[in-house]
């Protein structure tokens, strides 16, 4: 194809799989992470208490702001140094992370913020009338939380859920940064190693492309079973 | 309790013996500079249905919200079945309750809502069953054997399984006081629940209002522009006018005799507006 030779590629494409395999993987449990972090953080900062609130918008505010290969390498090189000098040994060996992991705590931490924000405007947007329909019947306020405010908000925000999710499962490449072994740093080693850059990052861009199309679908399958509407 | 108290004047109930079931002190309410509500005293039997009339902006709704404290009021006293709404006392003074305690007392005062308020996310069956699993804490089964009666009573029992969205807004009016009865509240509070209907579908709502309020099993008090429903489903029609309790007597007296300038002057905007 193209003149090119992807003979190459072709012997090597278990490592161009895995690679893009422990990207996906990294994406999954960061997001789920941040999912948790982002829906707890978006109740605080919607919360009318100020001692819950405040923090809340301050990390929002602190880690949006902050690019992710920054937190990866805070956290990659910047905490073990800090825990190891100022921390007793067994709460340092805590904090002192691998790649793999640092790149999912960083994912969960960035997502966290981004997806918080997300939330929280789903939150708002889920009208007062459900919630005093809630209040009426005498539900706790975190009754309604629960079964009233987080489900609707969350067929509210699943097309916006979408585009985050995409976007950082395309930031698993900054993981390269620390050498952690997804596709894109697979790639760039096997480009160093054949010169081969045309077929070595036309593969990369489909795998990424076909993967975030994946993902897109899954979630537009989701939308499409919901048969109520707000 | 078979006579309906044609007899009763402003802010009293006729039967002597029986406390009311809800009780209505000196209740003041503001918004901002603007007091709404400026002294209610109002008292609502067990089983009796009292229709409160006025202009918008005549502090009904407010009155109404008060009761079941989605709105809290000033300074004054609201009780249901002798229970203080909101707040405790303590020395003459009003100290908020804890949200336990106002979910207590709300669970007992079933709101129907103008804009029906059904949870978009639920089946019909499912919205009437809610309440009683989650704040009676009714068996699933069991309540769901009695949302689908309830569903029954008010003509839905095949839209059981459809979606707010999926209904009409009678039909979903329905099932919102489908909802509210589940509750088996002590008092049903109904907040111009026709007001946001199609004119055609009205009807199937006062219908199914008129059931419950001939059956007498239920209290309720119901802010509604129907006035052909306050002649002829309630016991008591309150006017209100500005924040104040204007007129209050058997419908035929109250809207076939008004006392007030105020009230002949409401009456007639409306018949002329309306043409009911």
């Amino acid at each position: 194809m193209f003149g090119l030779n992807w003979d190459l590629i072709w012997r090597n494409r278990e490592e161009f799989l895995w690679g893009l395999v422990l990207g996906l993987q990294m994406a999954l449990i960061g997001l789920a992470i941040g999912c948790v972090i982002g829906l707890l953080v978006a109740f605080a900062r919607t919360s009318r208490h100020r001692w819950l609130s405040a923090p809340a918008a301050a990390y929002v505010e602190f880690v949006r702001n902050l690019p992710l290969l920054l937190i990866l390498f805070f956290l990659y090189f910047g905490v073990p140094m800090w825990a190891n000098s100022a921390l007793p040994r067994d709460v340092a060996d805590l904090l002192i992370l691998d790649g793999e992991n640092t790149v999912i705590a960083g994912l969960a931490i960035y997502g966290g913020a981004y997806l918080a924000e997300i939330f929280r405007a789903g939150i708002l947007s889920v009208g007062r009338a459900f919630v005093e329909a809630g209040r009426s019947l005498g539900l706790s306020g975190v009754q309604i939380a629960r079964y009233v405010t987080l489900p609707i908000m969350f067929r509210t925000v699943l097309p916006s859920l979408g585009n985050t999710f995409i976007s950082l499962f395309k930031d698993t490449s900054l993981a390269m940064a620390i050498a952690v072994p997804e596709l894109t740093f697979v790639t760039r080693k096997f480009v160093t190693d054949t010169f081969q850059f045309i077929q070595a990052w036309t593969v990369a861009a489909v795998l990424y492309i076909v993967t975030a199309y994946a993902i897109a679908a899954v979630l537009r399958f989701l939308e499409r079973r919901i048969r109520w509407a707000v | 309790m078979t006579d309906t108290g044609h007899a009763s004047t402003v802010g009293e109930a006729t039967a002597p013996n029986a406390p009311p079931m809800v009780r209505i002190r000196d209740v003041h309410k503001r918004f901002g500079a603007l007091e709404v509500l400026k002294g209610i005293d109002l008292d609502v039997r067990q089983g009796e249905v009292v229709c409160i009339i006025g202009a918008s902006g005549s502090g009904k709704t407010t009155l109404l919200r008060c009761i079941n404290f989605l709105e809290p009021y000033d300074s004054g006293r609201i009780y249901v079945d002798g229970e203080l709404v909101g707040y405790h006392e303590r020395g003459g003074r009003l100290v908020p309750a804890r949200e336990k305690e106002i979910a207590r007392v709300r669970a007992e005062t079933a709101m129907v809502f103008q804009q029906f308020n059904l949870f978009p996310h639920m089946t019909a069956l499912n919205n009437v069953a809610f309440g009683p699993i989650k704040v009676r804490g009714v068996a699933k089964d069991a309540a769901r054997e009695r949302a689908r009666e309830l569903l029954a009573r008010v003509g839905l029992s095949d839209k059981a399984d459809a979606y707010p969205a999926q209904l009409s807004g009678g039909q979903q009016q329905r099932v919102a006081i489908a909802r509210a009865l589940a509750m088996e509240p002590k008092v049903m509070l109904f907040d111009e629940v026709t007001s946001a209907l199609d004119p055609e579908l009205v009807g199937e709502v006062l219908a199914v209002m008129e059931d419950l309020a001939a059956s007498h099993g239920v209290t309720m008090i119901v802010v509604t522009h129907e006035m052909m429903f306050a002649r002829e489903a309630a016991d008591r029609v309150v006017f209100m006018d500005g924040g104040v309790i204007v007129e209050a007597g058997p419908p035929d007296e109250v809207l076939g005799a008004p006392r007030s300038d105020r009230l002949r002057a409401f009456l007639r905007r409306f018949t002329t507006s309306r043409g009911s």
